[in-house]
């Protein structure tokens, strides 16, 4: 199919690129940016006057929770609230059930997914069988099966042998290893440890839970020359260690999350499982530095850390509900928001949902097909077309995908994205 | 952040349930402290009952077990005039999400109009409250470790029975604070009366530093804690403390905090020595404490059962919206 | 009859009730008078929160009777309970023993006559009267139960758009006022 985008601004945050113009694609690819010259037919034309186009979004963590879920026809819902947020490639985490651990599995999502014809998923793998910390998983394989990198998603680190080795294995072939930076024996706990911790009478996790599990990823690093990415930053003294290792030239990267972005830990109000969010959010000074790290590149990318839960899982005791939110329908619209506050260049804003996580994923390896990322004639057509203006309000009604939880319930949002297309193929349109 | 409306209050700002000390203002804390006090009365009438709630039922929801609790609950439910169930519900791991809101569905169906709920989770009686039909009123009798509202409430009532003013008051609560939902209570309606001092004391295990945000001192020796304090409020110290490495054993803990009639010289000498209960004995306070003149153990039981009478009927003669 | 004339019978009326009342000593006189000549020697003055508790300390001191006068509240009987919540008021507060006791109640106005149903219900709590007796300030019309005064110093007629209340100001002294409720 001939797309021709008419008369939007172009921006491309790899490239600098920022113009009002046309942007023609056939074939998957894009053809042409700027005028595509009258031999060029459309099949269809999309009236982008006064909307912005960008690469498609890039987000580096969403789950589909495929497998696991397949009875609900959770994949079909996901991957197409995840179009409709203007995101053209996934990462997802290897927490499904079961684990992907196997070849076998990896190769059924990317078969499954691919068969819907919306985004791009590239997986996980586990960086352990079966998440538990004790037999490393067979790295090469997985990633012949499509495996972008490998991590523990959310359970705990293995025991520093167990890390030093798997960390040792992967720099061998030059896997990212990507890793939530929680210490086992801290980690315990539902919400930021500090005054409204002590006051609501909610077990705390501690600063020091993540910075010496930083601390340590950092060592093994330096001893193991191993590539790591730190998934979800959620304090400001993690991201000092950060910033120091990255000053070190050490290949670490590191994201955070939309909710860490915006919320503090009072956001919880009275007891509301729908802030009851891993990591937790932590306190205002915690944010306003994750909010400058995210500026000024200390942190890399940002995500949606998109977690389905079930209702049920949800109405229960605050320590007792299962940790997660719904995200991907808001990623770019938080994006914005944020750089509208904070007076961030839209560039920026931008680039941390396209060329840096792109650049992430691809690693070591350039020849991993990382999904674009970038507008460049000739390059792979994943677009994201948004209309900057309208506002709507978050809410169930207004959201496709089946988790309806967020701590975003009630807020205004900015921003519409208007179509999404994945190798040239229109996956969405408003 | 979105403002959230406190719970607790109706749009007239009248209180509908009791969930927490926090957020509610000083006038509603006093109207629950004078209406007791009619309540105390009640007791040396020859017809102990008043028809307040006649026709109304109280469901006592006790997902964790205390039958002290749920008793002073039902008493004063009777003396009320009110029907009382009393609903023990064992949590077993296996059943944890479906006992409490199926329960709620479930008893919504048998028209409660007050629920008394007791959980072992913080907050869990404000997923109950946002669950019940709208003129049904929920009282926290105490959830996890944040609140005990109606604990922090008689507290109040001893305190301005044998003290009256508040205001010149230094009050120090003595023991595992960290753990404590009454701790909690009894800070915040201090705070919320203007008490002149409140001081928590106990070792940095169980006195977290950032509790000074609630309003208080921290205090880390009994010296400091109690010197020339008005009232002694004694916390109990349960037997998990030691296994989760809080404490060594409960003898060195008595020995840096116990309350007997030596360190208690170390407040004033008229000051009163509270403690919530269940006592133990020789492990936070000495036997010779809770027998003594000081103490005022056994008022506070009286008390509470006025306090819980009037809170039940303040609640059930507001409008929910 | 033009439209206008029942508000200006209700005008009337109340101009009527309000010339009634004016004269507060004369009032107190005949109150006093009242309750003397049901008075014992063994009676027990009660009066009800707050305005009857006002007029039985005046009492108890113009009579000279021993001891002090008791104090009834209503709050706990109160038939309207369920939509007004429990009022806050002074509690009851009696000093003698109910039992077998010869009681005169005081109030500043009988209407309905259910506060009157509420105390005597407050009462029975405490014991078993040998006697209870109503002595009231102002009668007006309006009863919804069974229930009568022993005594009434004036009785007045009045719409039900008006009210009749006993204040008591800052030095202590003593009026009743007729009100338009609007």
């Amino acid at each position: 199919m001939k797309i021709l985008i008419k008369g939007g601004r172009v921006v491309d945050p790899a490239s600098g690129f920022d113009q009002v113009c046309d942007v023609a694609v056939a074939a998957g690819r894009i053809v042409s940016i700027g005028d595509a010259g009258s031999d060029f037919q459309p099949n269809k034309t999309i009236n982008a006057t006064n909307c912005v186009v960008a690469p498609g979004l890039v987000d580096l963590c969403v789950r589909l929770r495929e497998p696991g879920h397949e009875h609900a026809r959770m994949l079909q819902t996901e991957m197409a609230a995840t179009v409709a947020g203007g995101i053209t490639s996934l990462v997802c985490p290897p927490d499904t059930d079961p684990v992907l651990d196997e070849p076998g599995l990896v190769e059924m999502l990317r078969y499954r997914s691919e068969k819907l014809h919306q985004c791009r998923v590239f997986p996980l793998g586990a960086l352990t069988r079966g998440l538990r910390g004790e037999v490393l998983t067979e790295m090469v394989t997985l990633t012949q099966a499509g495996c972008v990198g490998f991590s523990q998603a959310d359970v705990p680190l293995p025991n520093l042998q167990i890390l030093l080795r798997s960390l040792q294995y992967a720099s061998t072939f030059g896997y990212t290893v990507w890793l939530r930076p929680q210490d086992r024996d801290l980690g315990t706990g539902v919400v930021a440890s500090g005054p409204l911790a002590t006051r609501m009478g909610l077990t705390g996790i501690p600063v020091v839970a993540e910075t010496i599990a930083i601390f340590t990823i950092v060592e093994l690093m330096r001893s193991t020359g191993a590539r790591v990415h730190l998934c979800r930053l959620s304090s400001a003294a993690g991201l000092d260690l950060v910033r120091k290792a990255k000053a070190e030239g050490l290949p670490l990267s590191c994201d955070v999350s939309i909710h860490s972005l915006h919320l503090v830990d009072s956001d919880i109000g009275y007891f509301d499982s729908r802030s009851h969010l891993q990591p937790p959010l932590r306190q205002q000074r915690d944010r306003d530095a994750i909010r400058l790290a995210l500026a000024d590149g200390t942190i890399d990318a940002l995500v949606s850390d998109h977690s389905p839960v079930d209702e049920d899982q949800k109405t229960l005791p605050f320590a007792e509900s299962e940790p997660g939110a719904t995200g991907v329908e808001l990623l770019l619209g938080m994006s914005l928001k944020w750089a509208g506050e904070c007076g961030v260049e839209l560039h920026r804003a931008l680039a941390v949902l396209t060329s840096e996580p792109a650049r992430i994923m691809a690693g070591n390896d350039s020849t991993v097909r990382s999904g674009g990322g970038r507008l460049v004639a000739g390059g792979v057509a994943d677009l994201c077309v948004y209309d900057p203006h309208p506002e709507w309000m978050i809410n169930a009604a207004n959201l496709r995908s089946q988790a309806k939880h967020t701590p975003f319930s009630g807020y205004a949002m900015r921003s519409r994205v208007c179509c999404t297309i994945v190798g040239g193929y229109l996956a969405f349109e408003a | 952040m979105l403002y959230r409306r406190n719970p607790q209050l109706n749009k007239h700002g009248e209180l509908v349930h009791l969930l927490s000390i926090e957020g509610l203002p000083a006038s509603i804390l006093r109207q629950v402290l004078d209406t007791a006090e009619s309540f105390v009365s009640v007791n040396d009438r020859e017809v102990k009952k008043v028809p307040l709630l006649r026709g109304r039922s109280v469901f006592n929801l006790f997902f964790e077990n205390s039958t002290r609790t749920r008793t002073t609950f039902e008493i004063a439910a009777k003396r009320l005039s009110a029907d009382v169930i009393n609903l023990d519900i064992a949590r077993s791991s296996a059943s944890k999400g479906e006992s409490l809101l199926d329960t709620i569905a479930n008893l919504s169906a048998m028209a409660a109009d007050i629920f008394v709920v007791r959980h072992s989770e913080s907050g869990a009686p404000y997923l109950i409250a946002k669950h019940v039909a709208p003129h049904v009123h929920v009282i926290n009798a105490g959830d996890g470790r944040h609140s005990h509202p109606t604990q922090g409430l008689l507290d109040m009532f001893t305190i301005r029975h044998y003290k009256k003013d508040f205001s010149n008051l230094t009050v120090a609560i003595v023991g595992d604070v960290m753990h404590s939902r009454v701790a909690r209570s009894d800070i915040h309606a201090l705070t919320t009366l203007g008490c002149a001092e409140v001081r928590v004391v106990g070792p940095k295990t169980l006195v977290p530093a950032d509790m000074a945000q609630m309003g208080v001192r921290v205090c880390h020796t009994l010296a400091e804690g109690i010197r020339d304090c008005d009232v002694v409020i004694m916390l109990r110290l349960q037997n998990e403390r030691m296994s989760g490495a809080l404490l060594p054993s409960a003898q060195e803990f008595f020995m840096s905090y116990g309350l007997t009639a030596e360190t208690l010289q170390l407040a004033k000498p008229d000051a009163i020595v509270m403690h919530p209960g269940p006592i133990n004995r020789g492990v936070e306070i000495a036997s010779e404490v809770v027998d003594g003149t000081q103490s005022v153990i056994l008022p506070q039981v009286t008390f509470g059962i006025a306090v819980r009478m009037a809170v039940m009927s303040l609640v059930a003669g507001n409008e929910s919206n | 009859m033009s439209p206008s004339a029942p508000i200006d019978d209700e005008a009337a009326q109340a101009g009527k009730a309000a010339e009634a009342v004016r004269d507060m000593p004369a009032l107190m006189r005949a109150l006093v008078q009242g309750v003397r000549a049901m008075c014992q020697s063994d009676t027990h003055l009660v009066g009800i929160a707050t305005g009857g508790a006002w007029l039985a300390e005046l009492l108890q001191a113009e009579l000279k009777l021993p001891g002090a006068h008791g104090v009834l509240s209503s709050a706990m009987h109160r038939d309207d309970f369920a939509q007004r919540g429990l009022s806050a008021r002074e509690p009851t507060r009696l000093g003698f023993d109910v039992n077998g006791a010869h009681i005169i109640v005081v109030d500043d106005v009988l209407y309905t006559g259910r506060t009157i149903r509420a105390v005597v219900n407050e009462l029975y709590d405490y014991g078993r009267p040998a006697s209870v007796k109503l002595a009231v300030l102002v009668d007006r019309n309006g009863r919804e139960l069974p229930i009568q005064a022993d005594f009434a110093a004036v009785r007045v007629d009045l719409p039900s758009s008006r009210s009749v209340d006993l204040r008591r100001d800052a030095t202590g002294n003593l009026s009743v006022l007729v009100e338009d409720k609007s």
